[in-house]
Formats: C-alpha cells, structure tokens, sequence
C-alpha cells in the first residue's frame, strides 16, 4: 500500500478524528502530542514502510517504535485504519480489559513493535532492533518517534552515542518538535536546542523539516533510506494540538481529553466525516 | 573442575560453551567485559558481543530491542548497575513486555571486596523479585551457574542470575546433580531445624551443618538456587518437620531470600524464621572474608542463629 499524497492528507483527517473521539470516549490522554505527529504516522504506515498487518510479527518487516509512548492514540488509530485490528476498538481506548493501554503494549496490540511510555527508553529498543538488523544482514529499517522534551532523558543521549558508535544506517529518528511539554515551552522547562546541532555533535546525519508537510517528511524518508555510514535523524517542526484551533501551540492539552461540547468544535475545525 | 571458581568465572566458561552451541545468543556489556567474563563470549563470537559502554540503563533498553528480533540477550555489568541505575529499563523494558533478556548481574554482595559499600549491591535480589515475570536466580557454585545458565538460555522470558567475584568452593561436583528453574535442592537432611541458604551461604550453611553435628544437632539444608519462583513445596514441608527456619544470604535481609521464605510460611505453615544476612546496613572496603565475619555471614553465625531459632520453637 503507497497512498499518494491527497489519499495521505485524507487519511490524517480520519486519524485526527479519530484521535479527538477516542480521548472524549476515554476522558483522558493526550491530544496536544497525538495530533502533532498525525502526518509523520500517516507518511510511515501508509507510504514509507515495508509491513504487512496480516504478517505483524514477519521478521521482514519494518519496525517503529513510538518512543513517545504517550501519542499512543495516534498510533492506534494509525494502526487500525492501516488494518491491524477493527477502528470499533479505539473506543475501548484507557478503559478496563482494552487492548488499547494508556501507553502501547506489544503484548497486546498487533503492530505494535515495542511496548513504550517511559521516555528515553523506546529510542534504546530502535537502536537494539537496527543492532540486530545489522548482525542478520536483514533489509529491514527501524523507525522511532520522540518527543522534544523526551530529549531531556539521559538515556536518549546514551542511545545516540551507541547508534553513531555502531554505524546504525537503518534507524531513522523523527522528532516530534512541537516546542511544548507539560509544564510548558521547552525553553522554559529545561532547554533543548539547539536540537539538530546536538545529533551533528553525535555523529548523526540530520534533516529538518516540516512536520506537516508530507512531501516534505517523504523526502526525508528516503534520504535517510539513501544515507549509509549514519543514522539519521529528521527533525520535525510541529504544531501540538495541530488542526483544533483551541489546542494548537496549548501545553494546557498535553495530557487532558476534550469533553464531548470541545470535541464536536475539534471534529468540524478537523472536518472529513461524511 | 578446580576446587574453587567465582561463579561469574563459570557464567564466561559457559557463555563461550553456549556461543558454539547456539547462534542465536547475543551478550551485552557495559564496559565490564574483563570482570563480568563476558569478554569469554567476545573470544569466541565477536561478532555476536556489543559492548554498549558506561551506559547501563540504554544497554538494557537495547538488550530488549534485540530480543524482539528472535534473539536470547544477555546483558551483564555489576549487580548495583544491572538492578539500581537500570531498574526501570529492566522493569519496564524488558519485565512489562516479557521479554527474551537475561540480566547476569556479577559483583553482588559484599564479598565485592576492597572496592566498597558503593560497589557492594546488597539489595538486587529485593528489587529483580518485586518485577513481575522476573525469574531470580542465585546460583551457589560454579556447577550450578553453569546449569543455570544453560537453563536460562532454554527457557522464554527476564531472568536475573545474581553472580559473584570472590572464588567459592565447588559443592556440587556430584553426579547425581540435578538442576530445575523453580526446584529447591535438599544438601542435608535433618529434623530439629532447617537451614535456606542461597548463593555462597550455601556453603556456609553446609559448614554449620557439620559445626551442629558435633553439638548433636541435625539440621536440614535447602539450597533455595531460584528465589522467584521459590519452591513453595519444599519450604513448607521443612517448617512442617522441622519448626523452624534459619535464612542465610549475602544481601539485605529486608526483601531477599528471609523474605521471600517469611512470605511463604507465614502464609502456609508458620513457623519461627531466623534471617542471617546483612542487616540493613551498607558495606564498606575490606577483604571478602574479614567483611563476611564482621557482617555475621559465618558459618558460626549461622550455628547461633540456629541454636536461638530452636529455642522459640
């Protein structure tokens, strides 16, 4: 399945949707980090990666690891419209006996290549999946989400360092660079840029772009495929809470769900839905 | 086999059995490769060993990335490393998702030695067995770490395998040595109290054994190798015939092995339990033997212990 770019854009209405109704449904989780990384998921399993939903587990396949683990809700709802399980369970999201955890669990979902929620930890799981992709001589590629304030975790940079030391050109680091954490702006919380100089500094290859733009994280996709010796990381200027007037550039909407009057204005500001 | 190996000694001899035997085993390192053995495995398969530097909590993290692609992972540094700085990773990355990793921890307790009380990881057995589906286990000699090893290496999912620096005598050099993930091992029988000893207190524990024999006193040993999951069967039937319990380990006495069997038989069959171990205290620099007799972890200290054990039967 490659989706051009108008079916991609199609599918990110359907995703954001689903991503507001399904945090009203729960009551709770986190809109502002979801919605932000909407096209970065959408270009992944809907054009970039080499999967099939029917053989989750097929040694073969691509991986991701959603490092952010608390976008869960953009990734399952990525998930099951790319065909992993029936959309009709993200409105079991956060609730007893789902699959659908607060954070992703591999044990649970199909597609889900790494369970993930504590930060710094995912980006460490990539590293060991291109590791192992290294040692079996496999084409597979590994594919992390982070986010900008996930940066602050130590182990983020430990990680980074080993996948430089070990030459992995098959991991592909995107950041979700939307500049807002719990407590507020980056800068104000604890500061992270300047962001593409630290992976240079860490012998990491480096792009940036806009994190809204599918041609533009497509593009990135490939010349990361084409760039050997290196991981690359893609640097994607985001909007948290893009696409819902009330919630862009709010860290207010980091980690609260809408209620059902906030999520009809979400749904028509969003639109899609006939 | 020589009569004494540190038991980290025998997890590198075996770790470089098993990198002939098996090539879908991977070994992690964190720096430490010459101490924990692992550089044993390097030897015979480098291009199967990575060592991911002063890095203990992404090594962890990475040992789980590896696992996922059909891979049995070891991952080795010291025992304060392994369960302290990189308890989350362990919990969350490798226990949550029950993961292939196994956690050999080397360097635990104080016999660590001259190097101190930061060294001396005196709470790791407390911390792995309060993961949910953690296996934990102690091994007494080499033979055993040995059997351990290659047990842990067959079996699904985290493992801690807690190992040693200081050179313990063999004391199961036996034929008829059996070892079984889960099953305690019975190493004297006895009626007036019984011994459960793990790691290098077993063999202290067979040491008073033979200091209580001349006071004509007969006591059980059980080396208790796994301490998750303890074998419940042969606690209890020890409480049941002998009415009292003495613990020995080289660890904290808040959360290890007395733990363990206190939560057992208090539930099951109660009896008093005497814990001998390390009492809530940190260690400090010294010779491994002056250190096991100032931090009562003698055999003598065990025969005290029993004696007053008996006494509130």
């Amino acid at each position: 399945m490659k989706k051009n770019i108008e079916e991609l854009k199609t599918m990110a209405v359907q995703i954001r949707r689903d991503i507001i109704e399904m945090l009203t449904e729960a009551g709770s989780g986190h809109p502002g980090g979801s919605l932000s990384a909407v096209e970065i998921l959408t270009a992944l399993y809907f054009s970039k990666m080499n999967i099939d939903p029917s053989k989750h587990r097929d040694p073969n396949r691509d991986r991701f690891v959603l490092s952010k683990g608390h976008a869960a809700p953009v990734l399952y709802s990525t998930l099951s419209r790319r065909g992993y399980f029936d959309p009709v369970e993200l409105k079991t999201l956060r609730k007893m006996g789902s699959i659908l955890q607060g954070h992703p669990s591999m044990s649970l979902v199909p597609g889900v290549d790494m369970s993930t929620g504590s930060l710094g930890q995912g980006v460490s799981v990539a590293v060991g999946m291109a590791i192992a992709g290294k040692l079996d001589k496999k084409s597979y590629r590994v594919y992390t989400l982070l986010g900008d304030g996930e940066l602050e975790e130590g182990e983020v940079w430990e990680a980074t360092m080993a996948a430089a030391h070990y030459k992995l050109d098959n991991l592909t680091a995107l950041i979700d660079n939307n500049g807002l954490q719990i407590d507020g702006p980056n800068s104000e919380v604890m500061g992270v840029d300047p962001i593409p100089d630290k992976f240079r500094a860490f012998n990491w290859n480096v792009i940036e772009v806009d994190g809204h733009s599918f041609e533009e994280i497509l593009n990135a996709l490939d010349e990361a495929e084409k760039f050997k010796g290196k991981p690359t990381v893609i640097v994607c200027k985001t909007v948290k809470g893009k696409c819902v007037s009330f919630m862009e550039n709010q860290c207010s909407w980091h980690g609260s769900a809408p209620n059902k009057e906030q999520c009809a204005i979400a749904l028509k500001e969003i639109g899609g839905g006939e | 086999m020589a009569e004494k190996m540190a038991t980290r000694e025998a997890y590198g001899k075996t770790l470089a059995k098993l990198a002939l035997e098996k090539d879908n085993i991977v070994v992690l390192d964190a720096d430490l490769s010459k101490s924990t053995k692992t550089a044993d495995f390097k030897k015979v398969a480098p291009e199967r060993f990575f060592n991911m530097g002063i890095a203990e909590g992404n090594m962890m993290a990475v040992a789980a990335g590896i696992s996922t692609c059909d891979k049995v992972v070891f991952a080795s540094t010291f025992a304060i490393f392994a369960t302290g700085r990189a308890f989350e990773q362990v919990r969350n990355s490798i226990c949550y998702p029950k993961l292939n990793v196994k956690v050999c921890a080397t360097h635990a307790g104080i016999t660590v030695g001259e190097d101190g009380a930061s060294h001396q990881s005196v709470e790791d057995i407390s911390l792995m067995r309060s993961i949910p589906n953690m296996t934990v286990i102690s091994p007494s000699d080499a033979v055993e770490t040995e059997a351990a090893i290659r047990a842990v290496s067959e079996m699904k999912g985290p493992c801690y395998v807690r190992l040693g620096r200081l050179a313990v005598p063999v004391i199961n050099d036996n034929p008829e040595y059996n070892f079984e993930i889960g099953k305690g091992v019975t190493m004297r029988e006895g009626k007036d109290a019984t011994i459960v000893a793990t790691g290098i207190m077993v063999d202290a524990a067979l040491e008073a054994y033979n200091l209580l024999v001349e006071k004509g006193i007969k006591v059980r040993v059980l080396n208790i190798h796994t301490i998750k999951p303890i074998d419940t069967d042969i606690l209890v039937n020890a409480a049941r015939q002998t009415g009292v319990i003495i613990t020995a380990e080289e660890h904290s006495i808040i959360g290890g092995l007395g733990s363990a069997v206190c939560e057992v038989v208090s539930e099951r069959h109660p009896v008093p339990v005497i814990r001998v171990g390390i009492k809530d205290t940190f260690g400090e620099s010294g010779k491994p033997a002056e250190l096991l007799k100032a931090y009562g972890l003698t055999a003598d200290d065990i025969v005290k212990a029993v004696e007053k054990g008996m006494q509130l039967k």
